[in-house]
């Protein structure tokens, strides 16, 4: 066994007579207590905190005015759920970089049913769901997930604009 | 990368079988509803080729402020000079850098810096109103690492926000000076928020789009509307334009023709 | 090879735990800056780029610079710089480094960095440059730790390892001819519209660069055990002084044309820096220290007693790196902002936070480079005992 003992190089030499003990114990130990801590660092600020799971809040004016069978989303709501946030970006392609290379200007959207609606997160989704902290911050905040369409877009503008 | 329209269909179609989408996502696979999915607004204003015609002979500084004013109020655009809270106020040299000006104005002599043609000495005592030029050859265009500004087919030099890294590119590109960057939270310095337009994040460069926003609607830019006459925007293709009549009736003068970035914003001297 | 980095003497510890703490400082204030916006720089709507790119573009021109040594070596098989390619190469490893590292600092939305790939735009000069500043980074990369892996065993570089050293000759070029195409290509910018551009920034590179290798390879002498070797320092104090007498020259063409043909936005801006505009002249004095000093200092290199003393030659490359610096760093940034376009004069000055995080990315910098060049000197010491 000892004999067919190859080195880094190929070459044959003797298998090197090294004592059994745990070396360097103390770095090895201080680097991962620094790993661990590292690693632990983000989840920190959330130890012993419960945050609900998110309850849809669907009572705003706007919703309560509409009859209770019409109440309905411009998409189907588990779709809704799963694509809204690609529904908004290509919303936002579609008027922002409208008329760009020929691609036509599309500020509307029409519903499979037939319905139409201005593509316009403030004006349209806001219109109904004006519970945003409610209706978008809360599931936003379960799933740690942080859009910054609101670093821009007012979510006070429907009312802003109804009140002048 | 967006889902276009298919990919739109098709992924509520796997949904639907998978027994997630229900009735809903079986209606959208009808056929006949899915071409017609996105439409462009009826009664938007629509041209080939927009331009700017400022009518200098009508031209006074309380119509300039006017324009200034309408374009800074319906677009967010902050003043750093007068911040809503006293204990936002900026050094006036800092408020100075950080300015951000869609329209705004400028004596002749720095309008015109390679153009001193030997104009009446009223012309030249006059604060003209400048713009972006929206260039048919647009250098900020031509430099944008990311297409954040894009030439539209019908001439407005437009930005997405959205895209936009801030590398600031464009504004050593632009030669007119009609770009400005995000150096700080504009929020704190806008009076009185117009609900009908966002206002800018930090780290992006913005500009006068010709009220993009508004043509969609129907609108003329909110300087010319402001401006009583004095700025005229129309369809320059359009034989029967107004900018088109003015341009032939009337000596016009351009910023920094020579180089060659078509500007389409005209001045009757 | 890596385990080399880790033993050292407790003054090699001592270096990179200066060099990280600076870049610990820098990067508090770069956290304050993505809080607050770029706003806390001394950059505004005129003078759009400062001292971050400025930075960037000077350090392109030390990445560049390698290929002085690597072309010798590999085209005209010139074997005494065998010895110094390696330097030459983890020294362009850490100015990449830098340099990205700056243009990462300077964007207003680096949380958007991927856009640049996401929606590749080939008319920007800026997507070309980033590719060919990764990929050079990537070559120096590769090639170094390559070559230095078969010298420790004595085996000859594998031959793909050759190719990629041909290959990064012409992209050494390329990185500063695109950097310099980044500002000569705009309209309106009379400073920088000027086809000498990438002409200039190549011999200014390659006397900046090269003075930094030689007063890296007189500390590494003095420091370590590995002599990079009289010789080899004289020849690169030979390219210096070509390149600097080369980039003085160029300077003067350009003033030529500027100040005969009379155009007054290609002059005004010489004017803003050697004479001051409007009353406003922050600059003139480091100006004129920058143009006299190089050209005496490319006049002085020309005598070769003075290239002969490592001492003097040791000073006169510090002066190449300062005026090169001045010129590049300073001059030519705000040079090209000011005046705006409508010529108006508004000058810059980078704040405190805006130098202490250019500082902190020089720490990295130098860090990386304190790392690589320990471990190219500790193999070199090893082949040698």
């Amino acid at each position: 066994m000892d004999d067919k003992y190859k080195n880094e190089f190929g070459a044959f030499a003797p298998r090197p007579q090294v004592e059994k003990k745990f070396y360097d114990g103390k770095y090895i130990l201080a680097g991962l207590i620094i790993f661990l801590a590292m690693v632990a660092l983000p989840f920190l600020p959330n130890v012993g905190k419960t945050i609900p799971p998110p309850e849809r809040q669907l009572d705003t004016p706007v919703i309560k005015k509409i009859a209770e069978k019409d109440r309905k989303c411009i998409m189907p709501t588990e779709w809704m759920r799963a694509n809204h946030m690609q529904m908004l970006v290509d919303w936002r392609d579609n008027v922002v970089r409208s008329d760009e290379k020929g691609a036509p200007e599309v500020r509307e959207f029409v519903s499979p049913d037939g319905r139409k609606f201005l593509a316009s997160l403030t004006n349209t989704c806001l219109d109904c769901h004006s519970n945003k902290e409610k209706f978008c911050d809360q599931c936003h905040n379960y799933v740690a997930v942080v859009p910054n369409c609101f670093g821009c877009h007012l979510q006070e503008g429907k009312k802003l604009a109804e009140a002048k | 990368m967006g889902i276009d329209r298919r990919e739109f269909i098709r992924i509520s179609g796997l949904a639907a079988l998978l027994g997630l989408g229900g009735k809903g996502a079986f209606e959208l696979l009808r056929p006949g509803q899915v071409e017609a999915a996105l439409k462009p607004e009826a009664g938007a204003l629509s041209g080939k080729r927009w331009a700017m015609v400022v009518n200098m002979q009508k031209m006074d500084e309380a119509t300039a402020q006017k324009c200034i004013n309408a374009c800074n109020r319906v677009h967010n655009v902050p003043d750093f000079k007068n911040p809503n809270d006293p204990k936002n106020k900026l050094d006036p040299e800092i408020a100075n850098r950080y300015e951000v000006k869609w329209i705004w104005t400028e004596h002749y002599h720095n309008a015109f810096v390679e153009d001193q043609t030997n104009l009446p000495d009223k012309v030249k005592q006059m604060a003209f109103l400048l713009l972006c030029n929206h260039c048919d050859n647009p250098p900020c265009v031509r430099v944008c690492p990311t297409k954040a500004t894009f030439r539209r087919d019908d001439g407005i030099v437009n930005m997405d926000m959205h895209r936009c890294i801030g590398c600031r590119f464009c504004m050593a590109g632009c030669p007119f000076g009609a770009r400005s960057f995000n150096w700080r939270d504009p929020r704190p310095y806008i009076k009185d928020t117009y609900p009908g337009y966002p206002t800018r994040e930090i780290g992006v460069v913005e500009k006068c789009t010709f009220c993009a926003e508004r043509l969609a609607q129907g609108l003329a830019p909110a300087c010319a509307e402001a401006s009583g006459g004095t700025l005229i925007f129309g369809d320059l293709n359009d034989e029967k334009s107004q900018v088109r009549r003015m341009l032939q009736k009337y000596f016009s003068i351009r910023r920094k023709v020579h180089l060659g970035t078509n500007p389409q914003v005209y001045y009757i001297v | 090879m890596l385990e080399k980095a880790l033993v050292g003497t407790k003054r090699y510890y001592t270096l990179l735990a200066v060099l990280a703490g600076i870049f610990a400082l820098g990067f508090l204030f770069y956290l304050q800056q993505l809080k607050v916006g770029l706003g806390i720089t001394g950059m505004g709507r005129d003078v759009s780029w400062g001292f971050y790119i400025a930075q960037f573009t000077y350090l392109v021109g030390v990445a560049a610079s390698a290929v002085m040594v690597v072309l010798p070596y590999y085209l005209h098989n010139y074997k005494a710089f065998g010895r110094v390619t390696i330097l030459g190469e983890f020294l362009a490893v850490a100015a990449v480094t830098m340099c990205v590292t700056f243009v990462l600092v300077d964007m207003g939305r680096p949380d958007r960095v991927m856009n640049v790939f996401k929606y590749p735009t080939p008319n920007s000069v800026m997507f070309w440059d980033i590719i060919v500043l990764n990929g050079y980074l990537l070559l120096n990369i590769l090639i170094g730790w390559n070559v230095l892996e078969c010298e420790r065993h004595s085996v000859p570089p594998p031959k793909w390892v050759k190719f990629l050293s041909y290959v990064s000759i012409p992209w050494a070029v390329s990185i500063h001819t695109v950097t310099a195409f980044l500002y000569a290509g705009l309209p309106g910018r009379g400073y920088w519209l000027t086809a000498i551009m990438a002409p200039r920034f190549l011999s200014s590179a390659f006397a900046a660069g090269p003075s930094l290798l030689i007063l890296l390879c007189l500390l590494v002498r003095k420091y370590t055990k590995f002599d990079p070797g009289r010789e080899q320092i004289q020849s690169i104090a030979k390219i210096v002084t070509y390149a600097t007498l080369i980039n003085v020259f160029f300077f003067f063409c350009e003033v030529f044309t500027v100040f005969y043909s009379q155009i007054p936005d290609h002059m005004l801006h010489f004017k803003y820096l050697f004479a001051g505009l409007d009353g406003k002249a922050r600059l003139v004095p480091f100006m004129w220290f920058s143009i006299v000093g190089m050209t005496v200092t490319a006049i002085l290199l020309t005598n070769p007693k003075l290239r002969q003393n490592e001492n003097t030659l040791a000073a006169l490359c510090g002066m190449v790196i300062l005026t090169t610096w001045i010129d590049k760093g300073l001059g030519l940034m705000t040079g090209g902002f000011v005046p705006n376009p409508m010529e108006k004069v508004t000058e810059y000055a980078p704040t405190i936070p805006e130098g202490i995080i250019t500082l902190g990315v020089w720490a990295l910098g130098f860090l990386v480079l304190t790392l690589l060049y320990k471990v190219a000197v500790s193999i070199k010491e090893e082949i040698r005992s």
